[in-house]
């Protein structure tokens, strides 16, 4: 599946933080209907990436492509209009309110549009069909999000992604805070998105889950893209390899990013395939497995 | 602690097994009644009541007689009108402290008007641009004090400090530090003095507004949003709503709702009451927090408000007829507003372990 054009392409992010240089030319690939994870060491920028990438920040320079078409993501809404949704790290949730108004915040459903007065029923409904869905039973969708348990939350932050999503669900470290079973049920829940057709990001340091879940792998190390793998031909040793910077194979001399980058941007059509291919390459620069 | 986890984990770990319905709707009723006796607003009421029974006791036949409670609703209506719109800014994490120094302002600005423009005996017309230029002074000036918080990330204590001064330096220039005693009589009779159906208009004006920004705060997209920025502003910016401009949205209410009551002061009192409000801020903030409002954002509600803000008023009416000296009373809302928000940080922290 990875030799068909590229459904989200990052291009040489750049987002500097005070001193700090959080993404350094950094380039993403995610491919239709695939589960990707994006793994590096703590602060190599994955999170930054990933709030660029939702609209969530503005990066100061780099470009994003979406079905090869170039798009500025200047808010989240930007973001959400191309059917991309985002589960936080922090979760990003309310927790005053209940399970359902998170569910629907920021795209509440009306009882009478005029007055802008909600319609509390319909979204309840609509609220437990989704974690119904996502095999998620919250006792009480009703309850506010503060009274739920830590996994319950994360149900709530992925059941809101899930419901909207369209084309792509990033995940910064959905399963960090689980316990065993709720992290096996994380995971299924990526497995079923994926089989919807939707592309899943998600960001992990828990190598295990990453193999076990993944159809690729892309590491960041300080603020750039470091390696790619398809999760099929690797092994630990080699992520842990390139997110320590034990092995490199890609990006790090700056071979393509800089010069390639701009040009080939512009022309929507044609630009996406040729920083394409190196994708593929990407995969067999190391028969040291 | 453990046993909500334990509950809460086996409901997720089932997806499989729906439970029986009827069981589930008795559930549902128990969850209900639970959740109403643990509401803040119920623990508002006992208090009052119990308020309501310890002066009944100590002056019986005394107090609380048809002509007090009407007095009370009276004098309380100002302060209800200013605590609904402070009930919005604490909901959203905020606090404004320059509600009774707007009123007076509102109050100096359209009486400054209606003396220029027929006195006493301005007409309908007059009387009601009149009322309007004191809703939009205090609107325009909330939304000012908005703008700091939002815009400019001044933290609301001192946003609405400063915009405090600024309204008391205001009111003493614009009237000489005299009050205006000059308001039209057909202000006074109706709206000031008057009654719909037996019941003062001032009642009537603060209990429709109550019932309308009750109704905005519990229904509508404006009042969820109050909520979700109070709770969390960063998760309401990522789900793409505009903060900055309902932070102003709201300060600009309670502006609104300041203006408002000083048109009602006004025509009560047929005078500007220059110095008259230093305390409106005590009393309207306890009166909010008393209602289960936290201070912390995100919690709170207009029922809560209204029955929090009979309590200092309660508190006042009830001292004078037992003979204490009244001004016990702001003693007495000082130390209920430090317990109040004491109680509400002890339940976070509560909550927060749990
Ligand atoms: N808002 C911010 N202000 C200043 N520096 C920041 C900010 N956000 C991120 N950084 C810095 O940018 C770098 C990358 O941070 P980022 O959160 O993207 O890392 P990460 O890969 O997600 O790490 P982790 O695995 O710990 O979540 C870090 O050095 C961090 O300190
Ligand atoms: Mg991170």
């Amino acid at each position: 599946m990875a030799e068909a054009e590229p459904l989200l392409e990052a291009r040489n992010l750049v987002k500097r933080y005070g001193q700090v240089l959080a993404l350094d030319g950094a380039n993403f690939t995610a491919y239709p209907g695939e589960v990707v994870a994006l793994i590096g060491d703590n602060g190599a920028g994955k999170s930054t990436l990933v709030k660029t990438l939702s609209g969530a920040i503005r990066p100061d320079s780099g470009q994003i492509f979406v079905d090869g078409k170039a798009v500025s993501l200047s808010s989240p809404l930007d973001a959400r209009r191309h059917g991309i949704e985002t589960v936080y790290q922090d979760l990003a949730l309310a927790p005053d309110l209940d399970a359902a108004a998170n569910l629907h915040l920021g795209r509440e459903i009306y009882r009478v549009r005029a007055l802008q007065i909600l319609n509390k029923t319909e979204m309840r409904r609509r609220a437990v069909a989704a974690f119904k869905d996502l095999g998620v039973n919250l006792p009480d969708v009703g309850a506010p999000v503060a009274s739920l348990s830590g996994g319950q939350r994360q149900s709530v932050a992925v059941a809101r992604a899930v419901a909207y999503a369209s084309k792509i669900i990033f995940m910064d470290e959905p399963t960090a805070a689980l316990g065993v079973v709720q992290r096996e049920r994380v995971l299924d829940n990526i497995r079923r998105v994926r089989d919807r057709g939707i592309t899943v990001v998600l960001i992990s340091h828990n190598m295990p889950e990453v193999l076990a879940v993944s159809d690729r792998v892309e590491v960041l190390r300080m603020g750039r893209r470091v390696a790619r793998f398809r999760t099929a031909d690797t092994n630990v040793e080699q992520l842990v390899g390139a997110m320590t910077g034990a092995l490199t194979t890609e990006d790090e001399p700056g071979p393509g990013s800089p010069g390639s980058g701009s040009p080939g941007s512009d022309s929507p059509g044609p630009g996406s395939p040729g920083s394409a291919s190196p994708g593929s390459a990407s995969t067999d620069g190391r028969g040291a497995a | 602690m453990t046993d909500t986890n334990a509950t809460a984990d086996a409901g997720t770990a089932g997806p499989g097994h729906p439970e029986p319905p009827a069981e589930r709707a008795s559930f549902d009723v128990v969850r209900l009644l639970k959740r109403t006796f643990t509401t803040n607003e119920s623990w508002t009421f006992i208090v009052l009541i119990v308020l309501m029974a310890v002066f009944t006791g100590l002056a019986p036949g005394k107090f609380l007689t048809t002509s007090d409670l009407s007095l009370i609703s009276q004098t309380t209506a100002p302060f209800l009108v200013m605590a609904i719109g402070e009930t919005f800014v604490i909901l959203t994490a905020g606090i404004d402290l320059s509600v009774g120094f707007v009123l007076v302002l509102s109050g100096v600005v359209a009486g400054e008007y209606y003396v220029h423009n027929g006195g006493a005996n301005a007409g309908i017309g007059t009387i009601w641009v009149g009322v309007l230029i004191g809703l939009v002074t205090g609107a325009a000036y909330g939304a000012l004090q908005g703008f700091m918080v939002a815009k400019l990330k001044i933290p609301p204590l001192i946003a609405t400090l400063a915009g405090l001064g600024g309204a008391e330096g205001l009111s003493y220039l614009i009237t000489g530090g005299h009050d205006v005693a000059t308001v039209p009589n057909k202000l006074a009779s109706s709206i000031g003095q008057g009654s719909l159906g037996g019941v003062q208009w001032l009642i009537v004006i603060s209990f429709l507004v109550t019932l309308l920004f009750g109704l905005i705060l519990a229904f509508t997209r404006f009042g969820r949003y109050t909520y979700a920025i109070g709770s969390n502003p960063e998760a309401a910016r990522r789900v793409g709503i505009k903060v900055d401009r309902y932070l102003i949205g709201v300060y600009a209410l309670s502006g609104l709702m300041a203006g408002l009551a000083g048109i009602m002061n006004l025509a009560y009192y047929s005078t500007t009451t220059i110095s008259g409000h230093p305390l409106d801020n005590l009393v309207v903030i306890t009166a909010v927090v008393l209602g289960g409002a936290s201070l912390f954002g995100g919690r709170g509600s207009i029922l809560g408000t209204f029955i929090g803000v009979f309590i200092p008023e309660m508190l006042a009416a009830g001292l004078i007829i037992i003979g204490v000296n009244q001004y016990w009373q702001y003693i007495l809302t000082g130390v209920v507003l430090a317990a109040a928000v004491y109680l509400d940080q002890f339940r976070r922290r509560l909550r927060e372990r749990a």
